[in-house]
């Protein structure tokens, strides 16, 4: 854990940069988080996967998969790799403001 | 009359039915209280086995018994398929239109692999280049192909998380390492271990200790491959990315999925199919009446038998005091417990729990062991060994195993660098 200022908000994170209090997060935040992982700029595609996953979570507790993403985004898998390269989940949950998905076990 | 329901007979239902029967032997008895188990299966299946049949450790007769009598006779066993639960109604619906009512339901149907869900998987090639050796069906047939292959490139993957016993591919790994030294052919075959994870493992302390382990054995690694496409034909093995790795021979660890009931079981469980359940008091989410134990929940602890055996525990005295009207305790710490076969007669130990990672150590007594935790021993593979005893004589019976409780302990493990939060007072290591 660790704390790092943001958009000149300070901000706790864990040791992967997963934001702990997805109540501290702005859009002007997730626009810096996008670029630590090289994701510059965050496109209207990159939005969409972006909310789609916070507001599930703070629906449902859980961040979706990847493969409900690609179902339910209304983004394909295919170009959620695109967007995210190497992890779109995780990507979009850590630009998000939400905690590292589960599945990782 | 209370009336017990246990969908699945592998093996957390085979424990937590047997467990149950004990604790209420007196209300069965007197006709106060029924188990009853749901399966639509004959045989039970020893899982752990299925590594080791490939290699030609096992045969499939070795590894399958009667379902039926791994069960205490005072248990009822309905052998059908599930359609459906219907918790608002307290009603199992079974895909004859029979029901069965119940007032306390525990789901144990554990995972299935769902290689229909990769692009091309099942389609050319399937079972003559592409294998799986999470089904019998599938190590029978890899073993075949195995005894064929005399060289080319080996490609280990694993689709997505979460999957059962998730250190099986790492070993499987291992072992063909193992098996081709034999074989006279190791130089000939070239190994690559293909996950979509940025590691070996999950965990960081395993994954420095496992990637010696790959890089000794000459074993290549690719990590953070999410798997979109096979083309057994071509062999090609394709991610989202569109990189590409061709393969002679692929072992594949499918997409892992809960029973296909649970998603026409309405609230019941997540979008791949498993239980949403409290973690720490195995509780489902969907009504109070509902427990869920081992593979079949969404918990985020290891898909192993340990966890089941682990979580039986837990669960068995909360049944007691739901049944009983009192509070549940949260007493499920995730406890895990591993035996990494690494080849070579040698294997490694982990144990570790949803908040402490594998380190290494001494188990079950600090400072003496015998087993050690995460190095190399031949200790640790006839451990492994001899596990198969124990599983139809201790684990399914649904009895203790002496020094292993439940709860994780901290004794006889080393750190890498202070704990803090984690820790129970009185319980920091040296």
């Amino acid at each position: 854990m660790s704390t790092t200022v943001i958009a000149n908000r300070e901000l706790e994170l864990d040791a992967e940069g997963f934001l702990q209090k997805p109540e501290q997060w702005s859009e002007e935040i997730g626009v810096e988080l996008a670029r630590q992982v090289g994701i510059d700029p965050l496109t209207d595609r990159h939005w969409q996967v972006v909310r789609y996953m916070r507001d599930k979570y703070l629906q449902t507790g859980q961040a979706p998969s990847i493969r409900s993403l690609g179902k339910d985004s209304g983004v394909s898998t295919k170009e959620l790799y695109q967007l995210f390269p190497k992890g779109p989940a995780k990507l979009a949950a850590r630009i998000g403001g939400i905690p590292k998905p589960h599945g990782c076990i | 009359m209370t009336r017990i329901v246990i969908l699945g007979a592998g093996t957390a239902g085979t424990i937590m039915a047997n467990r149950l029967r004990r604790l209420y032997a007196a209300d069965i008895r007197a006709r106060r209280t029924t188990i009853t188990v749901v399966d639509q299966e004959t045989r039970h299946l020893y899982q752990p086995g299925l590594l080791f049949l490939p290699f030609g450790g096992y045969e499939p007769d070795d590894l399958v018994r009667p379902l039926r009598k791994q069960l205490h006779r005072a248990v009822t066993l309905v052998r059908e398929t599930i359609d459906r639960v219907e918790s608002s109604a307290n009603r199992v619906v079974l895909a004859s239109g029979n029901t069965i009512d119940y007032d306390l339901l525990v789901v144990a149907t554990g995972t299935r692999i769902a290689p229909e869900e990769t692009e091309g998987m099942t389609g050319p090639g399937w079972r003559e280049k592409v294998f799986d050796f999470y089904s019998l069906e599938g190590a029978v047939a890899l073993r075949d192909a195995l005894k064929r292959f005399d060289g080319g490139h080996l490609v280990v993957n694993i689709v997505d998380m979460p999957i059962k016993c998730p250190v099986a591919p790492l070993e499987f790994a291992f072992l063909a390492d193992d098996y081709f030294t034999k074989r006279g052919i190791r130089d000939r075959v070239r190994i690559t271990y293909v996950t979509p994870l940025d590691g070996a493992f999950t965990k960081p302390t395993c994954t420095r200790e496992l990637t010696h382990l790959l890089a000794d054995k000459g074993i290549e690694l690719v990590t953070e491959f999410s798997a979109g496409r096979v083309d057994g034909g071509k062999g090609i093995l394709a991610a989202w990315d569109d990189r590409e790795i061709p393969f002679d021979l692929l072992v594949t660890v499918p997409l892992h999925a809960g029973a296909g009931f649970v998603a026409r079981s309405p609230g019941l469980g997540d979008d791949l199919g498993f239980v949403l359940t409290d973690p720490h008091s195995l509780q489902a989410k969907v009504a109070p009446n509902v427990f869920a134990i081992g593979d079949a929940t969404n918990v985020p602890a290891s898909k192993a038998g340990s966890v089941a055996h682990f979580e039986a525990e837990v669960l068995t005295a909360n049944i007691r005091r739901y049944l009983a009207g009192q509070p549940l305790t949260p007493d499920f710490d995730g406890h895990a417990n591993c035996f990494i076969e690494t080849g070579h007669h040698k294997a490694l130990l982990i144990d570790f729990n949803y908040d402490v990672e594998p380190v290494p150590g001494h188990f079950p007594f600090a400072g003496f062991g015998p087993m050690r935790l995460l190095r190399e021993s031949r200790l640790n593979h006839l451990g492994k060994l001899a596990f198969r005893w124990v599983y139809w004589n201790v684990l399914l019976p649904g009895r203790d195993i002496p020094a292993v409780g439940p709860r994780m302990s901290l004794r006889g493990k080393q750190f890498p660098r202070p704990l803090t939060a984690a820790v129970p007072e009185g319980l920091v290591p040296r």
